[in-house]
């Protein structure tokens, strides 16, 4: 009945056919149909695993331009007196030259790069690329669905995003830049043409790409949504699904409550520079003209903003600690300790990312009596947090750790999310913010927590489910060296940034010279850029495994190579459309039941047997 | 040519790596993939161990290393009162997440190492203990508590304004693309009102020369402040944001066009005894310039500085203004110094509206005439408006 390759059936096959739910999919015909033509299968795709994949990789891309953008600007900041003219050919005006020839990069593409750089690897990198790949891919696969509750809106969500990434790099190329504010894209800097060449068209473009993307995100997120909570299949109760689930479900909702809100925040702002409104604007004086503009608020925009931009961090980590839930309960053959206690965790944080936009906002100019609000809501964030932490901890204790790549970047995200999440306690009491915000201290806390750990959560996702996308295996070695150079490089990029801002260092400077108390960390600095160096080009080993393995890696012999519980592994080693070739699976129990009874595993799938205990 | 060298180098060691990863999958063949993976799992335990040893002894070293250039510690002690508040928050902040994060560490690197895969073992069953978790959700509770209500006050006292009967010494801060403009009031102890339309090339702030409390206002260079006194900063910006920093006395706010704010501190030392203190610190006891040893030191060069913290367009890292602070006297004798703007650069030009009219500043009668001929009449013009004080 379905074309892929024919395995050897085993027990699988018979407690599905046995226990498993006829939704009579597969009788009708035209549910397959789709898969004749190449633009159908590969491009308007409807499939959630083909969608998952087209967001997985228009994210790497992203996060090659992302990074290298990064490379470029730490030359600048690492060697300022050095010669660019070599990358004159590559970048035409924006390195300028001096009459002997000698090039340096122009501030406002210091500035352009900084800005992009955020702007890419925060939306397009860490929430288009982990969530778009991982809730589409598992969302289905692992609550024992079809596909999406709608594969259209799905469709249109992933091509809302490629638009959005098309007008982004469009600005890219425009005569007077890309957008170069800052990520934040703070008014009247914005807001105003004259005030920065990237203002000009870089920053309507900024918007519209912003626009695009929100849109996808919210026809992601409602699909996310939808799916987990009405095609999960029969047992599936939502106390039985694995964590990751619950992770892009909250995360979906987030996105849901909070992206239209930095729409409102940009839309207001697109007014302000287009129909002469005042939302953000009042008495100003800029080249050599007083505006008319009176009675607006840069303030205004700021809480727009952050009121998506504080949940917005935690839409890129939720997904990276449910994926590592899982993977590290697997890899232990331990359950993952406090399952509950995990998802309670997820929704304060998600709930309590509602109620700290302003703490961004201590040295704003807002009333500082609010601030105490902030300050007491973003502490006890640290609360739902430590809870996380001590329990991935505990559950590597006694358990029987393979350590194998997904298992070490699990690990490695669990180690940066401790040291960027303790320093986040630090930025969120406003008295130290006082003397920390705007300096590198808070460059390292965030590239930390919500960065480099994010990303350690998606190598983790994708070393573990790379054979369930693409029917093979990444290359293991390759994996560990990226890990440890990774993680080594990581520490050595941001620990010392610790430092410089405790030495009180602001971000965003071009160079520190100007300045007698910013001088002293030239070489710093310099270390700073060449272990941003070597990282960059160990991620393009990854980026090489990574398409490599997929026509060359190891091949899948096994149906449930890792002998996980969650449901994902009972479908065929590549899943046809319909991800199950017959009936849908009959979920009995919940997901992490490794070593009890003297059993390595149980399968989700597997009834409870007589006297056994019945556990969460 | 060396660019194609070292692209050249990274595909090689790209390919060697490649080459090894490949020789790597053919050993697990040959020597059986379990056996393979069980040594590898060792192997990886110990790696994890030893990179979990050097990395909690290199973080502790490292911040013992550059202690002295950091915030609180060495010569960096805060040099306003709020300023000490803050450092002895960090100091306590500091020691919490210390203890945490070495401790989260000790516990993530042991037991990764500890519980490596072995055959003979399953993982434990341990699904929950209810109790553990109440003991890690309460005591991060209590701990936080104490670190909310330990920073709170000090926000709220350093956060408070100027008491209608304190002496405080008002000073507005402008920001703009890309410099910072200084305004003092002048003897009559009151910055005058300004409107931006009224902002031209004599008149970079847009005071308004109808008001008398401007015609005293005076705009020097740097931002002196005496020693002891309350100061409140009323910060401005004239087009985008800025943001007010001063990372020796631990003031930042932002500068927003259309909302002015402040920030108020007391310096608690004179730039004099804060070189004095760097003075006993090796460091600073180089030459200012490396490569002159006949030039002044180090520390007899430093100064506070003013500096922009929130990105305001290109040249964003270059809006520096010198900071000093003086004692008293000092200061007294600074501002007698000073000139007023409107007597020294608009009185009795053709952007002047008194012009011709014979206005009183300071209780002194100035008929314009003395801005145009400032011969003789300077110097008592000039002395009689500061005496006022």
């Amino acid at each position: 009945m379905s074309t892929q390759s024919i395995e050897v059936r085993d027990h699988i096959d018979d407690l599905i056919d046995k226990n498993g739910f006829d939704d009579h999919f597969h009788d009708h015909h035209e549910s397959d149909k789709y898969k004749s033509s190449f633009i159908g299968k590969y491009i308007f795709s409807l499939d959630h695993k083909m969608i998952s994949r087209q967001f997985l990789i228009t994210g790497v891309i992203w996060a090659i331009i992302g990074a290298l953008f990064s490379v470029i600007f730490r030359l600048q900041l690492g060697f300022p007196e050095a010669d660019m003219a070599w990358l004159k050919p590559l970048l035409g005006k924006w390195i300028v030259l001096n009459d002997a020839g000698f090039g340096t990069i122009s501030q406002e593409f210091y500035y352009a790069l900084v800005t992009m750089h955020g702007t890419i690897l925060v939306f397009f990198v860490l929430t288009a690329g982990l969530s778009g790949t991982f809730s589409n891919f598992l969302i289905p696969l692992q609550v024992g669905a079809r596909d999406m509750a709608s594969p259209l809106l799905n469709m249109l969500s992933y091509w809302f995003f490629f638009l959005a990434g098309i007008v982004m790099l469009c600005s890219l190329f425009l005569n007077t830049g890309p957008f170069a504010g800052g990520w934040t894209a703070y008014p009247p800097l914005s807001a105003l043409p004259q005030a920065s060449s990237g203002s000009k068209g870089g920053m309507n473009l900024w918007i519209i790409s912003m626009t695009l993307f929100i849109i996808s995100q919210l026809l992601g997120g409602i699909n996310y949504v939808t799916t987990v909570l009405n095609l999960r299949t029969k047992g599936m109760s939502m106390w039985k699904m694995p964590l990751t689930i619950w992770s892009f479900l909250v995360t979906a909702i987030l996105g849901i409550l909070t992206f239209p809100v930095l729409f409102a925040g940009v839309l207001l702002l697109l007014f302000d520079r287009s129909m002469g409104t005042s939302f953000y604007l009042s008495e100003i004086f800029i080249q050599g003209a007083a505006l008319e503009n009176v009675g607006g608020s840069p303030i205004l925009y700021q809480h727009l903003f952050w009121f998506l931009g504080h949940p917005e961090v935690y839409i890129v980590i939720l997904p990276a600690m449910g994926i590592v839930s899982e993977v590290m309960s697997v890899n232990s053959r331990k359950p993952i300790f406090g399952y509950r206690a995990m998802v309670y965790s997820l929704m304060a944080i998600a709930f309590l990312s509602l109620l700290v936009w302003a703490h961004h906002m201590f040295t704003s100019g807002m009333n500082p009596f609010i601030t105490n609000f902030f300050v007491l809501f973003t502490l006890i964030i640290a609360m739902p947090s430590s809870i996380k932490t001590f329990n991935w901890i505990t559950t590597l204790f006694r358990g029987n750790l393979r350590l194998n790549s997904s298992m070490l970047y699990s690990i490695g995200f669990v180690s940066l999310f401790i040291s960027g999440g303790l320093t986040g306690i630090w930025v969120a009491s406003s008295t130290l913010d006082i003397a920390l915000h705007d300096t590198y201290f808070v460059v390292a806390h965030f590239h930390l927590v919500m960065g480099v750990a994010a990303f350690f959560g998606m190598f983790a996702g994708l070393s573990y489910w790379y054979p369930k996308m693409f029917g093979r295996y990444m290359n293991e070695t390759i994996l560990k060296v990226h890990f440890w150079i990774t993680l080594i490089g990581a520490y050595c990029i941001f620990w010392p940034q610790h430092y410089l801002g405790l030495a009180g260092v602001p971000r965003r400077y071009y160079r520190f010279d100007s300045f007698s108390s910013f001088s002293g960390w030239e070489g710093v600095n310099e270390f700073i850029t060449i272990s941003a160096i070597i990282v960059f080009f160990t991620q393009l080993l990854w980026v090489f495994n990574f398409f490599y393995s997929m026509w060359k890696g190891k091949k899948v012999t096994e149906r449930n190579p890792w002998h996980s519980n969650s449901i994902e592994w009972t479908t065929p080693i590549i899943p046809p459309h319909g991800n199950w070739p017959g009936k849908l699976p009959q979920v009995e129990r919940w997901p992490y039941d490794y070593g009890k009874d003297g059993k390595d595993f149980i399968t989700q799938i597997t009834p409870y047997e007589e006297g056994e205990e019945v556990v969460n | 040519m060396t660019t194609i060298v070292i692209i050249g180098c990274i595909l090689l060691v790209g390919l060697v790596i490649f080459q090894i990863a490949k020789i790597n999958e053919m050993i697990k063949k040959i020597k059986g993939e379990e056996e393979a993976v069980q040594q590898s799992n060792d192997s990886t335990a110990v790696a994890v161990l030893v990179f979990g040893i050097l990395f909690l002894f290199l973080s502790i070293y490292t911040s013992y290393h550059f202690k002295d250039m950091m915030f609180g510690y060495g010569p960096n002690l805060a040099v306003t009162k709020h300023g000490a508040l803050i450092d002895n928050s960090m100091h306590i902040m500091l020691v919490i997440t210390g203890i945490v994060f070495v401790l989260t560490h000790i516990l993530l690197f042991y037991f990764t190492w500890r519980y490596r895969y072995s055959k003979k073992r399953l993982g434990w069953y341990y699904p929950h203990n209810n109790k553990l978790e109440a003991v890690w959700t309460i005591t991060p509770f209590i701990v936080l508590a104490y670190l909310a209500i330990n920073g709170l006050v000090v926000w709220n006292q350093m956060m408070e304004d100027v008491k209608p009967n304190d002496k405080h010494i008002e000073i507005e801060v402008t920001g703009m693309q890309f410099a910072w403009l200084i305004r003092y009031p002048g003897p009559d102890g009151k910055l005058g009102t300004k409107n931006y339309k009224l902002i031209s090339g004599t008149n970079d702030l847009g005071q308004d020369w109808n008001d008398s409390k401007n015609w005293d206002d005076f705009k020097p260079d740097e931002l002196v402040v005496p020693k002891g006194r309350k100061i409140r900063i009323r910060i401005n910006s004239r087009d985008v944001l800025h943001s007010f920093f001063l990372p020796q006395f631990r003031v930042k706010m932002d500068a927003v066009p259309g909302m002015p704010t402040y920030f108020v501190f007391t310096p608690t030392m004179t730039t004099d005894e804060f070189k004095n203190n760097l003075k006993k610190y090796p460091e600073w006891n180089v030459p200012a310039d490396p490569s002159d040893p006949e030039s002044k030191m180090k520390w007899e060069t430093f100064t506070f500085e003013l500096a922009c913290a929130e990105l305001c367009g290109d040249s964003h890292f270059a809006m520096r203004r010198a900071v000093r602070v003086v004692t008293q006297d000092q200061y007294d004798a600074w501002v007698k110094e000073q000139q007023s703007y409107y007597l020294a650069n608009v009185r009795g030009k053709d952007g002047d509206p008194n012009k011709g009219k014979t206005i009183t500043v300071n209780g002194v009668a100035n008929t314009g005439i003395a801005a145009e001929k400032p011969a003789e009449g300077d110097a008592s013009a000039k002395t009689d408006s500061t005496k006022a004080e």
